[in-house]
Protein backbone atom coordinates (compact mmCIF):
# COMPACT_ATOMS: atom_id res chain seq x y z
CA UNK A 1 0.00 0.00 0.00
CA UNK A 2 1.64 3.11 -0.77
CA UNK A 3 1.63 6.45 1.43
CA UNK A 4 2.12 10.11 1.14
CA UNK A 5 3.41 11.53 4.34
CA UNK A 6 1.57 15.21 5.09
CA UNK A 7 5.33 16.46 4.13
CA UNK A 8 4.46 15.08 0.33
CA UNK A 9 1.08 17.05 0.07
CA UNK A 10 1.04 19.27 -3.09
CA UNK A 11 -1.77 20.32 -5.72
CA UNK A 12 -2.43 17.55 -7.37
CA UNK A 13 -1.91 14.53 -5.16
CA UNK A 14 -3.78 12.00 -5.45
CA UNK A 15 -4.97 10.33 -2.14
CA UNK A 16 -7.47 7.63 -1.11
CA UNK A 17 -9.74 9.04 1.46
CA UNK A 18 -13.22 7.12 3.29
CA UNK A 19 -12.37 4.77 0.68
CA UNK A 20 -12.86 7.32 -2.36
CA UNK A 21 -9.93 9.27 -4.71
CA UNK A 22 -9.58 12.83 -4.14
CA UNK A 23 -7.23 15.05 -5.31
CA UNK A 24 -5.38 17.90 -3.20
CA UNK A 25 -6.04 21.36 -4.76
CA UNK A 26 -4.82 23.05 -2.39
CA UNK A 27 -2.61 22.11 0.91
CA UNK A 28 -1.96 24.78 3.84
CA UNK A 29 0.84 24.09 6.54
CA UNK A 30 -0.87 25.67 9.94
CA UNK A 31 0.89 25.48 13.12
CA UNK A 32 0.76 27.75 16.52
CA UNK A 33 4.29 28.83 17.35
CA UNK A 34 4.56 26.83 20.31
CA UNK A 35 1.83 24.12 19.44
CA UNK A 36 0.87 20.91 17.28
CA UNK A 37 0.94 21.18 13.11
CA UNK A 38 -1.25 20.72 11.41
CA UNK A 39 -2.40 20.39 7.14
CA UNK A 40 -5.44 22.13 6.03
CA UNK A 41 -6.06 20.63 2.86
CA UNK A 42 -8.61 21.15 0.15
CA UNK A 43 -9.61 18.24 -1.47
CA UNK A 44 -11.83 17.03 -5.06
CA UNK A 45 -13.65 14.08 -4.67
CA UNK A 46 -12.91 12.11 -8.24
CA UNK A 47 -15.77 10.25 -7.79
CA UNK A 48 -18.35 12.81 -7.09
CA UNK A 49 -16.70 15.68 -7.68
CA UNK A 50 -17.63 17.75 -4.59
CA UNK A 51 -14.84 19.96 -2.55
CA UNK A 52 -13.71 19.58 1.09
CA UNK A 53 -11.63 20.45 3.55
CA UNK A 54 -9.81 18.26 5.76
CA UNK A 55 -7.37 18.42 8.52
CA UNK A 56 -4.42 15.77 8.68
CA UNK A 57 -2.01 16.09 11.98
CA UNK A 58 1.21 16.97 10.23
CA UNK A 59 3.28 13.77 10.45
CA UNK A 60 0.83 11.56 9.54
CA UNK A 61 0.58 9.20 6.85
CA UNK A 62 -2.17 8.65 4.36
CA UNK A 63 -2.94 6.23 1.76
CA UNK A 64 -2.43 6.85 -2.01
CA UNK A 65 -5.07 6.87 -4.70
CA UNK A 66 -3.93 5.10 -7.91
CA UNK A 67 -5.15 7.62 -10.09
CA UNK A 68 -4.16 8.65 -13.74
CA UNK A 69 -4.92 11.04 -16.27
CA UNK A 70 -5.26 9.64 -19.71
CA UNK A 71 -5.72 11.04 -23.48
CA UNK A 72 -8.43 8.52 -24.67
CA UNK A 73 -9.92 8.18 -28.06
CA UNK A 74 -14.28 7.93 -28.21
CA UNK A 75 -15.25 4.83 -29.74
CA UNK A 76 -18.76 4.42 -29.21
CA UNK A 77 -21.84 4.23 -26.91
CA UNK A 78 -23.53 0.52 -26.47
CA UNK A 79 -26.34 2.23 -24.47
CA UNK A 80 -25.37 1.44 -21.15
CA UNK A 81 -21.36 1.90 -21.50
CA UNK A 82 -19.11 4.21 -23.27
CA UNK A 83 -16.11 2.79 -24.93
CA UNK A 84 -12.79 4.43 -25.18
CA UNK A 85 -8.92 3.62 -26.32
CA UNK A 86 -5.45 4.67 -25.99
CA UNK A 87 -4.45 5.49 -29.19
CA UNK A 88 -0.91 4.23 -28.46
CA UNK A 89 -1.56 0.86 -26.39
CA UNK A 90 -4.87 0.09 -28.10
CA UNK A 91 -6.25 -1.06 -24.62
CA UNK A 92 -10.09 -0.31 -24.39
CA UNK A 93 -11.71 1.18 -21.45
CA UNK A 94 -15.65 1.41 -21.07
CA UNK A 95 -17.36 4.40 -18.91
CA UNK A 96 -20.74 4.53 -16.98
CA UNK A 97 -22.92 7.11 -16.81
CA UNK A 98 -21.88 8.66 -13.55
CA UNK A 99 -17.93 8.80 -14.82
CA UNK A 100 -19.55 10.09 -18.28
CA UNK A 101 -21.13 13.57 -16.29
CA UNK A 102 -21.83 16.00 -18.67
CA UNK A 103 -19.71 14.60 -21.18
CA UNK A 104 -22.08 12.97 -22.79
CA UNK A 105 -23.82 16.04 -24.02
CA UNK A 106 -20.82 17.08 -26.38
CA UNK A 107 -18.71 13.93 -27.13
CA UNK A 108 -19.02 12.46 -30.59
CA UNK A 109 -17.48 9.14 -31.90
CA UNK A 110 -13.28 9.71 -32.37
CA UNK A 111 -13.26 12.84 -30.27
CA UNK A 112 -10.36 13.24 -27.53
CA UNK A 113 -11.24 13.41 -24.25
CA UNK A 114 -9.37 13.54 -21.04
CA UNK A 115 -10.06 10.55 -18.59
CA UNK A 116 -9.38 9.83 -14.86
CA UNK A 117 -8.42 6.03 -14.41
CA UNK A 118 -8.97 4.46 -10.86
CA UNK A 119 -7.23 1.37 -10.72
CA UNK A 120 -7.14 1.13 -14.56
CA UNK A 121 -11.14 1.99 -14.77
CA UNK A 122 -12.68 5.40 -16.02
CA UNK A 123 -13.99 7.45 -12.95
CA UNK A 124 -14.49 10.72 -14.26
CA UNK A 125 -14.73 11.95 -18.35
CA UNK A 126 -13.58 15.20 -19.72
CA UNK A 127 -14.64 16.91 -23.06
CA UNK A 128 -13.04 18.77 -24.32
CA UNK A 129 -13.69 22.76 -23.77
CA UNK A 130 -14.43 23.58 -26.92
CA UNK A 131 -16.68 20.95 -29.44
CA UNK A 132 -17.48 21.45 -33.45
CA UNK A 133 -21.12 19.95 -33.40
CA UNK A 134 -23.55 20.02 -36.09
CA UNK A 135 -27.27 21.49 -35.11
CA UNK A 136 -30.30 18.97 -36.19
CA UNK A 137 -33.11 20.89 -35.25
CA UNK A 138 -33.73 24.94 -34.41
CA UNK A 139 -36.63 27.30 -35.61
CA UNK A 140 -36.02 28.96 -39.07
CA UNK A 141 -33.76 31.38 -38.78
CA UNK A 142 -34.93 35.03 -39.49
CA UNK A 143 -33.18 36.59 -42.61
CA UNK A 144 -30.76 39.51 -42.17
CA UNK A 145 -31.11 39.23 -38.08
CA UNK A 146 -27.25 38.91 -37.24
CA UNK A 147 -27.20 40.80 -34.34
CA UNK A 148 -28.06 37.61 -31.97
CA UNK A 149 -29.86 39.42 -29.63
CA UNK A 150 -32.32 37.34 -28.21
CA UNK A 151 -31.79 33.68 -29.51
CA UNK A 152 -33.06 30.89 -29.07
CA UNK A 153 -32.87 26.85 -28.58
CA UNK A 154 -31.26 24.29 -31.09
CA UNK A 155 -31.03 20.70 -30.55
CA UNK A 156 -27.54 19.58 -31.51
CA UNK A 157 -26.55 16.09 -33.01
CA UNK A 158 -25.18 14.54 -29.31
CA UNK A 159 -29.03 15.85 -28.02
CA UNK A 160 -27.74 18.38 -26.27
CA UNK A 161 -29.69 22.26 -26.81
CA UNK A 162 -27.65 25.27 -26.42
CA UNK A 163 -29.07 28.91 -26.72
CA UNK A 164 -27.78 30.34 -30.79
CA UNK A 165 -28.56 33.19 -32.57
CA UNK A 166 -31.36 33.90 -34.84
CA UNK A 167 -29.61 33.60 -37.87
CA UNK A 168 -28.14 29.93 -37.33
CA UNK A 169 -30.22 27.47 -39.46
CA UNK A 170 -30.46 23.77 -38.86
CA UNK A 171 -27.76 21.80 -40.55
CA UNK A 172 -24.75 24.40 -39.62
CA UNK A 173 -22.08 23.42 -37.53
CA UNK A 174 -21.30 25.51 -33.93
CA UNK A 175 -18.71 25.59 -31.63
CA UNK A 176 -19.85 25.31 -28.33
CA UNK A 177 -17.63 26.22 -24.92
CA UNK A 178 -18.75 22.99 -22.64
CA UNK A 179 -17.48 24.48 -19.60
CA UNK A 180 -20.60 26.56 -19.45
CA UNK A 181 -22.89 25.18 -22.68
CA UNK A 182 -22.47 28.65 -24.46
CA UNK A 183 -22.64 29.08 -27.86
CA UNK A 184 -19.11 30.51 -29.49
CA UNK A 185 -19.42 31.39 -32.88
CA UNK A 186 -20.59 28.94 -36.13
CA UNK A 187 -18.24 26.80 -38.32
CA UNK A 188 -18.23 27.08 -41.96
CA UNK A 189 -17.03 23.54 -43.46
CA UNK A 190 -13.87 23.65 -45.13
CA UNK B 1 12.26 48.49 8.88
CA UNK B 2 15.65 46.80 10.47
CA UNK B 3 16.98 50.68 11.20
CA UNK B 4 13.83 51.62 12.87
CA UNK B 5 14.00 48.87 15.14
CA UNK B 6 17.34 49.62 16.00
CA UNK B 7 16.77 53.51 16.28
CA UNK B 8 14.11 52.56 19.10
CA UNK B 9 16.00 50.27 21.13
CA UNK B 10 18.95 52.41 21.52
CA UNK B 11 16.35 55.36 22.47
CA UNK B 12 14.74 53.29 25.32
CA UNK B 13 18.05 52.09 25.98
CA UNK B 14 17.78 48.19 25.74
CA UNK B 15 21.33 46.82 24.71
CA UNK B 16 21.97 44.64 21.23
CA UNK B 17 23.63 41.52 21.67
CA UNK B 18 24.11 38.54 19.69
CA UNK B 19 24.37 34.67 21.22
CA UNK B 20 24.78 31.87 19.38
CA UNK B 21 22.77 30.33 17.13
CA UNK B 22 24.71 26.32 16.59
CA UNK B 23 25.16 25.48 19.96
CA UNK B 24 25.32 22.07 22.09
CA UNK B 25 21.88 22.37 23.26
CA UNK B 26 18.36 23.78 23.05
CA UNK B 27 14.90 24.21 23.70
CA UNK B 28 13.34 21.04 24.56
CA UNK B 29 9.59 22.31 23.52
CA UNK B 30 8.19 19.34 21.54
CA UNK B 31 6.23 21.24 19.48
CA UNK B 32 9.48 22.76 18.11
CA UNK B 33 12.48 20.49 16.29
CA UNK B 34 16.23 22.12 15.60
CA UNK B 35 18.06 21.66 12.37
CA UNK B 36 21.06 20.29 13.31
CA UNK B 37 24.23 21.41 11.81
CA UNK B 38 28.07 19.21 12.48
CA UNK B 39 31.28 21.37 13.25
CA UNK B 40 34.50 18.71 13.57
CA UNK B 41 37.87 20.54 13.75
CA UNK B 42 39.59 22.35 16.75
CA UNK B 43 37.93 21.37 20.39
CA UNK B 44 36.11 19.05 19.14
CA UNK B 45 38.27 16.77 16.53
CA UNK B 46 36.21 13.50 16.55
CA UNK B 47 33.31 16.29 15.84
CA UNK B 48 29.67 17.22 17.43
CA UNK B 49 26.35 17.42 16.51
CA UNK B 50 25.07 21.62 17.09
CA UNK B 51 21.80 22.78 17.40
CA UNK B 52 20.44 25.57 15.40
CA UNK B 53 18.60 27.51 17.75
CA UNK B 54 14.78 27.28 17.89
CA UNK B 55 15.16 30.99 19.08
CA UNK B 56 17.47 33.05 20.84
CA UNK B 57 16.02 32.75 24.33
CA UNK B 58 18.65 30.52 26.11
CA UNK B 59 21.63 32.17 25.46
CA UNK B 60 19.83 36.37 25.99
CA UNK B 61 18.75 34.04 29.50
CA UNK B 62 22.34 33.18 30.68
CA UNK B 63 22.76 36.95 29.43
CA UNK B 64 20.16 38.57 31.58
CA UNK B 65 21.50 36.14 34.50
CA UNK B 66 24.91 37.65 33.91
CA UNK B 67 23.52 41.03 34.59
CA UNK B 68 22.96 42.82 31.21
CA UNK B 69 19.67 44.56 31.62
CA UNK B 70 17.70 44.78 29.16
CA UNK B 71 18.40 43.64 25.72
CA UNK B 72 17.46 42.76 21.99
CA UNK B 73 18.52 40.50 19.49
CA UNK B 74 17.87 40.10 15.81
CA UNK B 75 19.15 37.12 14.23
CA UNK B 76 17.65 34.33 12.41
CA UNK B 77 16.26 31.00 14.11
CA UNK B 78 15.74 27.65 12.57
CA UNK B 79 12.78 24.96 13.21
CA UNK B 80 12.54 21.49 11.31
CA UNK B 81 9.66 20.85 9.59
CA UNK B 82 8.15 24.16 8.94
CA UNK B 83 7.14 25.38 5.46
CA UNK B 84 4.09 27.54 4.16
CA UNK B 85 2.42 30.19 3.58
CA UNK B 86 3.43 31.72 6.91
CA UNK B 87 6.32 29.15 7.67
CA UNK B 88 9.95 29.03 6.06
CA UNK B 89 12.22 26.29 8.61
CA UNK B 90 15.43 29.50 8.82
CA UNK B 91 13.33 32.77 9.26
CA UNK B 92 13.81 36.11 11.64
CA UNK B 93 13.83 37.18 14.95
CA UNK B 94 13.38 40.18 17.28
CA UNK B 95 13.71 39.43 20.46
CA UNK B 96 13.74 41.40 23.84
CA UNK B 97 14.21 40.97 27.18
CA UNK B 98 12.98 43.77 30.21
CA UNK B 99 13.59 43.02 33.96
CA UNK B 100 11.56 44.88 36.07
CA UNK B 101 8.52 44.47 32.96
CA UNK B 102 5.26 43.11 34.26
CA UNK B 103 4.10 41.66 31.21
CA UNK B 104 1.07 44.56 30.56
CA UNK B 105 3.91 46.60 30.55
CA UNK B 106 5.50 44.67 27.65
CA UNK B 107 2.72 44.10 25.39
CA UNK B 108 2.39 48.49 26.08
CA UNK B 109 5.82 48.36 24.37
CA UNK B 110 5.26 45.20 22.16
CA UNK B 111 2.46 47.34 20.64
CA UNK B 112 4.08 50.67 20.02
CA UNK B 113 7.20 48.62 18.37
CA UNK B 114 4.69 46.66 16.21
CA UNK B 115 3.00 50.08 15.32
CA UNK B 116 6.37 51.65 14.58
CA UNK B 117 7.69 48.69 12.55
CA UNK B 118 4.74 48.32 10.51
CA UNK B 119 3.98 51.83 10.16
CA UNK B 120 0.49 51.86 11.37
CA UNK B 121 0.01 54.31 14.11
CA UNK B 122 -3.73 54.05 14.20
CA UNK B 123 -3.52 50.20 15.16
CA UNK B 124 -5.00 49.58 18.52
CA UNK B 125 -4.59 47.01 20.94
CA UNK B 126 -6.99 44.60 22.26
CA UNK B 127 -6.58 42.45 24.99
CA UNK B 128 -8.42 38.96 24.99
CA UNK B 129 -7.95 35.77 27.51
CA UNK B 130 -7.62 32.43 26.43
CA UNK B 131 -10.31 31.19 28.03
CA UNK B 132 -12.55 34.53 27.10
CA UNK B 133 -11.88 33.58 23.34
CA UNK B 134 -13.23 30.16 23.68
CA UNK B 135 -16.12 30.82 26.03
CA UNK B 136 -17.15 33.66 23.37
CA UNK B 137 -16.30 31.82 20.19
CA UNK B 138 -16.76 27.95 20.85
CA UNK B 139 -19.61 28.70 24.17
CA UNK B 140 -16.62 26.00 26.11
CA UNK B 141 -14.96 26.27 29.63
CA UNK B 142 -11.35 25.32 28.33
CA UNK B 143 -10.17 24.72 32.13
CA UNK B 144 -13.17 22.16 32.42
CA UNK B 145 -12.66 20.18 29.35
CA UNK B 146 -11.51 16.73 28.09
CA UNK B 147 -9.99 15.45 25.36
CA UNK B 148 -13.00 13.82 24.05
CA UNK B 149 -15.05 16.79 24.34
CA UNK B 150 -13.01 19.28 22.32
CA UNK B 151 -12.64 16.97 19.58
CA UNK B 152 -16.77 16.35 19.72
CA UNK B 153 -16.57 20.18 19.33
CA UNK B 154 -14.10 20.23 16.65
CA UNK B 155 -16.20 17.91 14.79
CA UNK B 156 -19.60 19.87 15.73
CA UNK B 157 -17.73 23.15 13.95
CA UNK B 158 -17.49 21.14 10.99
CA UNK B 159 -13.52 20.94 11.03
CA UNK B 160 -13.84 17.60 9.06
CA UNK B 161 -10.60 15.12 9.69
CA UNK B 162 -11.38 15.51 13.28
CA UNK B 163 -13.38 12.55 13.91
CA UNK B 164 -9.64 10.92 12.80
CA UNK B 165 -7.51 12.50 14.83
CA UNK B 166 -5.61 11.34 17.72
CA UNK B 167 -4.67 14.02 19.85
CA UNK B 168 -3.67 15.06 23.54
CA UNK B 169 -6.03 17.78 25.05
CA UNK B 170 -3.53 20.43 24.38
CA UNK B 171 -3.54 18.99 20.65
CA UNK B 172 -7.18 19.60 20.59
CA UNK B 173 -7.11 22.80 22.00
CA UNK B 174 -4.32 24.32 19.38
CA UNK B 175 -6.98 22.82 16.81
CA UNK B 176 -9.49 24.80 17.99
CA UNK B 177 -7.72 27.62 18.13
CA UNK B 178 -5.49 27.30 14.97
CA UNK B 179 -9.26 26.64 13.33
CA UNK B 180 -12.10 28.35 14.50
CA UNK B 181 -10.51 30.65 16.71
CA UNK B 182 -7.23 32.50 15.29
CA UNK B 183 -8.71 33.49 11.92
CA UNK B 184 -10.82 36.19 13.47
CA UNK B 185 -8.54 37.49 15.76
CA UNK B 186 -6.94 40.97 15.10
CA UNK B 187 -9.15 42.30 12.34
CA UNK B 188 -7.72 46.11 12.01
CA UNK B 189 -6.35 45.59 15.81
CA UNK B 190 -3.34 44.15 17.21
CA UNK B 191 -4.92 41.36 19.41
CA UNK B 192 -3.24 39.86 22.10
CA UNK B 193 -4.45 36.79 23.48
CA UNK B 194 -3.73 36.01 27.28
CA UNK B 195 -3.42 33.86 30.12
CA UNK B 196 -2.91 30.53 28.25
CA UNK B 197 -3.64 27.12 30.41
CA UNK B 198 -0.33 26.80 32.46
CA UNK B 199 -0.15 23.31 30.52
CA UNK B 200 0.77 25.68 27.43
CA UNK B 201 3.12 27.55 29.34
CA UNK B 202 6.60 27.04 27.86
CA UNK B 203 9.03 28.63 29.34
CA UNK B 204 6.55 31.29 31.44
CA UNK B 205 5.81 31.34 34.63
CA UNK B 206 2.41 29.72 36.34
CA UNK B 207 -0.08 32.40 37.49
CA UNK B 208 -1.01 32.13 41.14
CA UNK B 209 -4.63 30.65 39.87
CA UNK B 210 -2.81 27.53 38.95
CA UNK B 211 -4.47 27.07 35.81
CA UNK B 212 -3.05 29.70 33.49
CA UNK B 213 0.58 30.84 32.67
CA UNK B 214 1.72 34.26 32.55
CA UNK B 215 1.84 34.10 28.40
CA UNK B 216 0.58 36.04 25.58
CA UNK B 217 0.93 36.27 21.78
CA UNK B 218 0.07 38.95 19.40
CA UNK B 219 -2.15 38.47 16.30
CA UNK B 220 -3.03 40.56 13.39
CA UNK B 221 -5.26 39.49 10.99
CA UNK B 222 -5.59 35.60 12.07
CA UNK B 223 -1.82 35.63 12.24
CA UNK B 224 0.65 35.09 15.00
CA UNK B 225 3.31 37.52 14.93
CA UNK B 226 4.30 36.94 19.13
CA UNK B 227 5.12 35.16 22.26
CA UNK B 228 5.69 36.97 24.63
CA UNK B 229 6.08 35.64 28.51
CA UNK B 230 6.93 36.43 32.27
CA UNK B 231 9.92 34.25 32.46
CA UNK B 232 9.70 31.67 34.84
CA UNK B 233 13.21 32.81 36.76
CA UNK B 234 13.14 28.78 39.12
CA UNK B 235 16.18 26.61 38.26
CA UNK B 236 14.24 23.63 39.63
CA UNK B 237 11.03 24.17 37.91
CA UNK B 238 12.60 24.80 34.71
CA UNK B 239 15.06 21.60 34.98
CA UNK B 240 11.42 19.46 35.63
CA UNK B 241 10.13 21.26 32.28
CA UNK B 242 13.11 20.42 30.48
CA UNK B 243 12.92 17.05 31.55
CA UNK B 244 8.65 16.44 30.93
CA UNK B 245 9.03 17.50 27.45
CA UNK B 246 11.93 15.18 26.94
CA UNK B 247 9.49 12.77 28.41
CA UNK B 248 7.08 14.28 26.27
CA UNK B 249 9.38 13.82 22.84
CA UNK B 250 9.93 10.57 23.43
CA UNK B 251 6.57 9.17 23.69
CA UNK B 252 6.33 11.14 20.44
CA UNK B 253 9.09 9.51 19.19
CA UNK B 254 11.05 12.13 18.49
CA UNK B 255 14.84 12.19 19.72
CA UNK B 256 15.24 13.93 23.49
CA UNK B 257 17.26 17.54 23.09
CA UNK B 258 20.46 17.83 25.26
CA UNK B 259 19.33 20.06 28.20
CA UNK B 260 20.82 23.51 28.30
CA UNK B 261 22.74 22.40 31.85
CA UNK B 262 24.38 26.01 31.45
CA UNK B 263 21.26 27.69 31.74
CA UNK B 264 20.55 25.90 34.39
CA UNK B 265 23.47 27.07 36.31
CA UNK B 266 23.10 30.90 35.24
CA UNK B 267 19.16 30.33 36.62
CA UNK B 268 20.49 29.13 39.85
CA UNK B 269 22.66 32.11 39.88
CA UNK B 270 19.95 34.10 39.34
CA UNK B 271 17.88 35.41 36.40
CA UNK B 272 16.34 38.45 37.41
CA UNK B 273 12.45 38.99 37.23
CA UNK B 274 12.11 39.99 33.41
CA UNK B 275 9.41 39.99 30.83
CA UNK B 276 10.80 38.61 27.35
CA UNK B 277 8.73 38.73 23.96
CA UNK B 278 9.79 37.03 20.47
CA UNK B 279 8.67 38.62 17.46
CA UNK B 280 8.66 37.13 13.77
CA UNK B 281 10.64 39.85 11.46
CA UNK B 282 8.94 38.42 8.15
CA UNK B 283 5.45 38.07 9.46
CA UNK B 284 5.47 41.89 10.47
CA UNK B 285 7.43 42.85 7.08
CA UNK B 286 4.98 40.42 5.44
CA UNK B 287 1.97 43.10 7.15
CA UNK B 288 4.09 46.09 6.57
CA UNK B 289 4.29 45.65 2.88
CA UNK B 290 0.28 43.93 2.39
CA UNK B 291 1.87 40.20 1.43
CA UNK B 292 0.13 37.31 2.18
CA UNK B 293 2.95 34.35 1.34
CA UNK B 294 6.11 34.82 3.40
CA UNK B 295 7.76 33.71 0.28
CA UNK B 296 7.33 37.36 -0.95
CA UNK B 297 9.53 38.93 2.20
CA UNK B 298 12.35 36.69 2.15
CA UNK B 299 15.11 36.49 -0.49
CA UNK B 300 15.35 33.17 -0.92
CA UNK B 301 13.10 31.11 0.46
CA UNK B 302 13.37 27.27 1.27
CA UNK B 303 12.65 26.25 -2.72
CA UNK B 304 15.46 28.88 -3.60
CA UNK B 305 17.94 28.69 -1.38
Amino acid sequence: MATYSTNEFRGGLKLLLDGDPCTIIENEFVKPGKGQAFNRVKIRNLKTGRVLEKTFRSGESVEAADVIDRDLQYLYSDGEFWHFMDNDTFEQYQADATAMGDAVKWIKEQDTCMVVLWNGAPIAVDSPNFVVLEITETDPGLKGDTSGGGGKPATLETGAVVRVPLFIQSGEKIKVDTRTGDYVSRVKDE
Amino acid sequence: MLAELRRYFAGAGVLEVETPLACSSSGTDPALQPVMARYTGPVFPQGTDLYLQTSPELGMKRLLAAGTGAIYQICKAFRDGEAGRLHNPEFSILEWYRPGFDLGQLMDELAEVVRLAVERPELEPVCESYAGLFRSTLGVDVFDCSAEQLQALAIEHHVLGAEGLNLDRDGWLDLLMSHLVQPNLGQGSLCFVTDYPASQAALARVNPDGRTAARFELFYDGVELANGFHELVEADEQAQRFEADNCRRKAQGQPPIRVDRLLLGAMQHGLPDCSGVAVGLDRLLMLRLGEKDIDRVMSFSLQRC
